[in-house]
């Protein structure tokens, strides 16, 4: 019997895909753990893999199709087989469209009603067994994908403890700018990150209860330091950035803060024990926030090799899922773009994110004279639900005198 | 230990109860002078004499009432049907005397008979004659049911049947009626209310009991064929169910199929998996299967009949699913 090809969560937050291009066309062989397609979710661009065996049969959708989650995108089966064309696709599918020229408008066509909802992508199908095997392993089954049928993650996807998630290579991006055609405006569909950024941000900036705190710390100290160290690199290899310096401090200032390193839970607030530092990393068409775990740990050239890594990857879209997730702090630094200071939008359910500007040569009282200093604007936003102002003023002068006297960073 | 077929096994447990007890006494149609219309009962008249061995009229609802009586009256009656189809005409007494007696009286009167007799399908008898009655006599309280599969079991577990002071429901098959394995000679007791690994296995249970057996052995053969470790686990007893011994195989292979010879509407796998999805939840990694026979009428066309019973290959294919093989 022919078996369906569904449209599967790819993400731990993927409610639909974009279906960028198929790896197998109708007629191709497949086997079970083929890469059929591969698909855009709201992080990244994803594997949709085949889970039986057979020839691929009916390719439902085509490239560049938006799809609900749970719906069939494709039939696998023996040669010559039957299947059901139509299929569920049609609900929801939304490619990228033209606006009508000026010279023709053409009025819009109502916007189909969706037939279903589709699929709760919030919602893990799992056996009971599987469910007690991920929580004995502290597996995330959001992060499995199930083999079983409509996606059920069994036994066999959590024996053995993670799952497997792989990211593969982002396809070439047209250039949002420019106008290909001679219409007034052009429609662009909202890419799936963007939809993500959309949702994620409107919850954190309206229902949390955001405060922001400046300081400006004097950098002189910090750039020496950075100097002297990367004369002692030399060659051997990557030079530390301040970022990797602010984001060793911002960490470290952490571990004696953990009232800022906490996450808002419904009922309940987190408070971390462990440190993992969410670095925003711009990307076309967007930005992802890395994590580099247990940063207050590592040393500053470990943080400047995994930073370059990760924001790499980032802008490829070749991060998995665990390796933006999880975060308990986070850094957005705008200082090459010239941005003496802004405030940063927290990235729920964190407390906090600090946001860095340039740095900026400024004259600077010194006694009865005035010098010339390097200086860094650091503006912290809060959650107040966890955060108070004392609280959060607390950890940015811990954060600033790390950074005016990097030597405290071994204390 | 002798090789026997389960009908000798079955007459030796008669005889050797009759022999141990003078109280118990056998009675049915033609189960005298004919000795048994499956020769269940066999030298029983010459050995006993007509007193203890008794032919009665085609009267199910008279003589199974006899039986009550007698049992009231502290004799062991052991009750033969010709089939259990015929045993519908003496229902009222079965659910109405036999099954309420103790409770009614409020434990003043002791009801210790047996009603046995061949069940379930055999070979184009018809659908009025070969109906399985395990779901409809387990669903009374206060009777015990057993469906021995085996010459042992059915020796074993007859002779316990008849040392209960409850009324026992004993189920065979015409088709088992031939079968040959060791039993135990002697003394040799089989408890009612415990099921029995038939064969051990890791990966899926079958439950089974009665002719299912045989089926569910085959279909596991043909599994371990596709490297698939089925565990063959035979109930024996469907009332009162071993359901530590469900429970315990479940959690080991966390995938069940329930192999049963009757109609899937409210049958005995019904009541597994109401105990199986309640009791081994988290243990579950499937849905569980069943496998009955089809919900018709059994047809009386040699081939229709055959593709409405349950089946090995029915029971690969249940067990492919509960392993997402499918």
């Amino acid at each position: 019997m022919a078996t369906k090809v569904h449209m599967e969560a790819l993400s731990p937050t993927m409610e639909e895909g974009r279906l960028v291009k198929w790896n197998k066309h109708e007629g191709d062989p497949v086997k079970s753990g083929d890469t059929l397609a591969e698909v855009e979710t709201d992080k990244a661009v994803m594997e949709l893999v085949a889970r039986s065996d057979g020839q691929l049969l009916k390719v439902l959708v085509p490239e560049g199709t938006t799809v609900p989650v749970g719906n069939i995108v494709a039939w696998i089966g023996k040669p010559g087989e039957k299947v059901d064309g139509a299929g569920s696709t049609e609900q929801g599918a939304a490619a990228p469209k033209a606006g009508p020229s000026p010279a023709a408008p053409a009025p819009k066509a109502p916007a189909p009603a969706p037939l279903a909802a589709p699929a709760d992508a919030t919602r893990v199908k799992a056996s009971p067994l599987a469910k007690r095997i991920a929580k004995d392993a502290g597996v995330d089954l959001k992060l499995v994908q199930g083999s079983g049928p409509g996606g059920r993650v069994i036994k066999r996807d959590v024996e053995g403890g993670a799952a497997q998630v792989r990211a593969v290579a982002a396809p070439a991006q047209s250039s949002v700018l420019r106008a290909p055609s001679g219409a007034a405006y052009e429609d662009i569909a909202l890419t799936q990150i963007r939809k993500t950024i959309a949702k994620r941000l409107a919850a954190s900036i309206g229902p949390i209860p955001h405060f922001f705190l400046t300081t400006e710390i004097d950098m002189e100290r910090a750039a020496e330091a950075r100097e002297a160290l990367n004369k002692q690199l030399g060659e051997t290899g990557g030079k530390i950035s301040f970022n990797d310096i602010v984001i060793k401090a911002v960490a470290l200032a952490l571990v004696q803060h953990r009232a800022c390193n906490a996450w808002f839970q419904e009922d309940h607030i987190r408070y971390w024990n462990e440190v993992h530092i969410g670095m925003a990393v711009a990307i076309e068409d967007g930005l992802i926030t890395p994590v580099i775990r247990n940063a207050d740990m590592k040393s500053l050239r470990q943080i400047g090799e995994e930073s370059r890594e990760l924001a790499g990857r980032a802008r490829t879209r070749r991060l998995k899922p665990e390796e933006y997730t999880g975060a308990t702090f986070s850094v957005s630094n705008l200082g090459m773009f010239d941005i003496d200071q802004f405030t940063a939008v927290i990235n729920p359910p964190e407390a906090g994110i600090v946001a860095i500007g340039s740095i900026v040569a400024k004259a600077v009282p010194d006694g009865d004279r005035v010098v010339v200093r390097r200086r860094l604007r650091v503006t912290m936003s809060c959650d107040h639900r966890v955060i108070d102002g004392a609280t959060g003023a607390a950890y940015l002068k811990t954060l600033k005198q790390m950074l005016e006297n990097p030597l405290a960073m071994l204390l | 230990m002798a090789t026997l077929t389960y009908r000798d096994a079955l007459n030796q447990a008669l005889r050797e109860e009759m022999q141990r007890d003078p109280n118990v006494f056998l009675m049915g149609e033609e189960v005298g002078v004919y000795q048994g219309a499956y020769k269940v009962s066999r030298g029983l008249l010459e050995e006993f004499g007509a007193k203890r061995v008794v032919d009665t009229p085609i009267a199910e609802l008279g003589f199974a009432g006899i039986g009550v009586g007698a049992a009231m009256g502290g004799l062991r009656p052991v009750i033969e049907f010709m089939t259990w189809n015929f045993a519908v005409l003496a229902l009222d007494q079965i659910v109405n005397s036999a099954a309420k007696m103790l409770y009614m009286s409020g434990g003043q009167i002791r009801m210790p008979i047996v009603f046995r007799g061949p069940n379930g399908a055999a070979l184009q008898l018809g659908s009025q004659h070969s109906q399985a009655w395990e779901s409809w006599v387990a669903h009374i309280p206060g009777l015990k049911v057993v469906a021995p599969a085996t010459p042992a079991d059915a020796k074993g577990l007859l002779k316990s049947a008849i040392r209960d002071n409850n009324p026992v429901i004993v189920l065979e098959g015409e088709m088992l009626y031939n079968m040959k394995g060791e039993v135990p000679d002697g003394e040799h007791i089989v408890p009612i209310g415990l099921a029995e690994i038939k064969r051990p296995g890791t990966d899926v249970t079958l439950v089974c009991h009665s002719k299912t057996l045989a089926v569910a052995l085959k279909a596991a053969d043909q599994l371990a064929e596709q490297n698939v470790s089925a565990e063959v686990l035979d109930l024996r007893s469907i009332r009162p169910l071993d359901e530590a011994a469900i429970l315990e195989s479940v959690k080991k292979t966390n995938r069940a199929v329930v192999v049963e010879e009757g109609w899937p509407h409210a049958g005995i796998g019904a009541q597994i998996v109401d105990l199986i999805q309640r009791d081994a939840f988290d243990d579950l990694d499937a849905p569980v299967q069943r496998v009955t026979q089809a919900d018709v009428p059994m047809p009386y066309n040699k081939v229709l009949e055959r593709a409405a019973k349950a089946s090995p290959e029915k029971v690969v294919a249940a067990a492919r699913r509960v392993l997402y093989l499918e």
